[in-house]
């Protein structure tokens, strides 16, 4: 039997979630054995239309040769599976989305803005193509990301988990930030994934793995402002980095008025 | 007041290191409280120069300060998030590995106990009350031999509580300030030292080993005072120590909305409460299929796996899942374990989020049914 084959495709992002899989270390190698690797530019397999069994896609659908691409690795794939942020919910560059200012953005931004081909939103790869399967985070987690390879490679659909931040940094005994420290921490609307990170460390979570199931973001909201914040930065804490996932994109503009980037 | 007072003796402040000696020389690893991460946390120590000398707490629902204060008391605290539960309850534990070799054969193996004998220091009267709870759960309902191994060698010495936090209501489900059971040697905080009493063989024969001197009237009369005075200073209390129905027969009360809409459903709740023993299982496995590990991890009522039944959720949204939290843990614990399953230490209403106050939602939800004291 022929070993299963992979590709890795990139679309609006930072590379940040391919790293994922080069930071793999020894796992890298052992995957390199398990699957046939046809595309993957950052670790040098270059064969863009491969047919494969599993097409990994990092990055957002932001201009319009992407348009036509992500169509391809949709026919080109058996199962299509979105690692990360800008794939799974637009990412960073989705905030253009928010008060339709591209054009003007573009031009106060760039000092060439003739050379910048973007669509005037930034999507996730969902709002395309049929997605099988989505990886949360900026930057996904490694050991998140292999254990769906390996659940896939089983023939099974890999475990969603969408409990809170707040479950993990329990389990890691971490000690919970906005009770004992005062600070807008997103853990309780967030899901995990990332192992509580930026909480063991003693710092806020700021939502980079998107909305955890059954999120509370009223009362989520009405706690931050509780804490100081004041509405622009509510607003920022749902739409930073997962803006088109719908529970933050509703509650982010709860908050939100065009213009507060003047402000 | 204690009817019969226990044979009490006295520890000179400045000899208390020889506590944390003898317990070293026996063998034991020592986990006590220190101020870590802004907050009382029990951690390994061997000194007891870590103990959390001078420091106390400020308690309110959804917030939690230490302060400095001049003092050379080392438990003059209500409890942090956690005491000792995550050492014999974990939070996250390999229950068996399997292994395949390169023929396809299948081997299980189970873990291999390593723990020394655990030793805790600072025990509080609700955390020895939850113990005796998680011990019905983890050795009576379904032996769980991991559970049983670390429970066994458990050496506590007890720490009466003469700090409540505002957040505290031990008194109204009787099972504090002082600690009446489950210890094997027990402290009450002095300014100039620790009267010492002991209720097992292990801890009489530790004790024997310790520097202790005659208690004076003074010292017995001040620490018994101090105990006493904690029932006056804790505010809440529970409708009852017994709902057993109360709860059961109010499933569409109006106020289950009223706190979902209030409740993150974060499930903080859940894990700082000493008594709940919820958890779910889980493979690791390595890349390539060799190798894999079945965890055992802490859940909450609060996540959606809890509910999920083969092909559905039964507890889709708050409001279900903040009932099944109430009503099991103050209800149907009653039936399953004889009695409430709140000890009354005050975590869940310190350490949520929100702030909500356990104790105000059984009361918005029960009153009505219970007849006022002074009129029974």
């Amino acid at each position: 039997m022929a070993k299963p084959s992979i590709a890795v495709h990139k679309f609006s992002s930072c590379d940040g979630c391919q790293l994922a899989f080069l930071n793999a270390g020894p796992d890298l190698l052992k995957l390199a054995e398990l699957v046939d690797i046809r595309h993957f530019l950052e670790a040098g397999m270059a064969d863009e239309d491969a047919k494969v069994d599993i097409a990994f896609v990092e990055g957002s659908i932001s201009t319009r040769d992407e348009l036509t691409r992500i169509q391809q690795v949709r026919a080109n794939s058996r199962i299509v599976v979105t690692i990360g942020a800008c794939a799974t919910a637009g990412g960073l560059q989705a905030l253009r989305n928010l008060d339709g200012r591209h054009e003007e953005w573009k031009h106060a931004i760039y000092a060439q803005p003739d050379f910048i081909q973007t669509l005037d939103r930034a999507e996730p790869v969902a709002a395309h193509i049929e997605v099988d399967f989505e990886l949360w985070g900026c930057p996904v987690d490694a050991a998140q990301l292999l254990a769906a390879v390996q659940q896939l490679l089983f023939g099974v659909s890999p475990l969603d988990v969408r409990d809170k931040v707040c479950a993990e940094c329990k389990r890691q005994q971490t000690i919970c930030v906005i009770v004992a420290d005062g600070q807008p921490c997103m853990g309780p609307v967030t899901r995990t994934g990332c192992g509580a990170l930026c909480p063991r460390f003693g710092r806020d979570c700021y939502a980079c793995y998107g909305p955890s199931e059954n999120p509370n973001t009223a009362a989520m909201g009405q706690a931050l402002a509780g804490l100081g914040l004041p509405p622009a930065d509510i607003a920022r804490r749902f739409l930073f980095i997962n803006s088109q996932a719908p529970a933050f994109h509703r509650a982010g503009l709860a908050h939100y008025r065009a213009g507060f980037a003047d402000e | 007041m204690t009817a019969t007072m226990p044979e009490q003796r006295f520890l000179p402040r400045e000899s208390l290191q020889t506590l944390f000696d003898v317990l070293a020389e026996r063998g034991y690893r020592t986990i006590g409280p220190v101020v870590l991460d802004k907050a009382i946390q029990y951690v390994e120590l061997s000194d007891a120069s870590a103990l959390p000398t001078g420091w106390t707490d400020d308690q309110q629902p959804g917030h939690y300060r230490l302060t400095q204060v001049e003092s050379p008391r080392c438990f003059a605290w209500a409890n942090g998030p956690q005491a000792f539960k995550p050492y014999l309850n974990r939070s996250r534990e390999v229950l068996w590995e399997s292994r395949r070799d390169s023929e396809g054969n299948l081997e299980f193996v189970l873990p291999t106990p390593t723990d020394k004998p655990l030793a805790v220091i600072g025990a509080r009267a609700c955390d020895l009350a939850a113990l005796a709870l998680q011990d019905r759960h983890f050795l009576d309902q379904a032996r769980d031999p991991g559970y049983a191994a670390r429970r066994a060698s458990l050496f506590s010495v007890a720490v009466h509580c003469t700090h409540p936090a505002t957040t505290c209501f031990c008194v109204s489900t009787g099972d504090g300030p002082r600690a009446t059971s489950g210890f094997d040697i027990a402290l009450s905080e002095l300014d100039d030292g620790y009267l010492v009493e002991t209720s097992s063989d292990t801890g009489r024969a530790l004790a024997a080993a310790l520097p202790l001197q005659p208690a004076d009237d003074e010292h017995n009369r001040a620490a018994a005072a101090e105990i006493d005075a904690v029932a006056q200073r804790q505010c809440r209390q529970l409708p009852s120590d017994d709902l057993r129905q109360t709860l059961f027969s109010r499933l569409d009360h109006p106020r289950w909305e009223d706190v979902a809409a209030r409740c993150l459903s974060c499930g903080n709740c859940t894990s700082v409460c000493p008594t709940c023993f919820c958890h779910s299982e889980r493979d690791q496995v390595e890349l390539g299929g060799a190798r894999s590990q079945h965890l055992r991890e802490w859940d909450s009522c609060f996540s959606e796996g809890h509910g999920h039944l083969h092909g559905f959720q039964v507890r889709p949204e708050t409001r279900h899942r903040y009932r099944q939290w109430l009503t099991h843990k103050l209800d149907s614990w009653h039936d399953q374990y004889g009695r409430s399953g709140c000890v009354g230490c005050g975590r869940c209403i310190t350490w949520c989020p929100v702030g909500i106050d356990l104790t105000a939602e059984a009361h918005a939800i029960c009153d009505d049914a219970i007849e006022p004291e002074d009129s029974a």
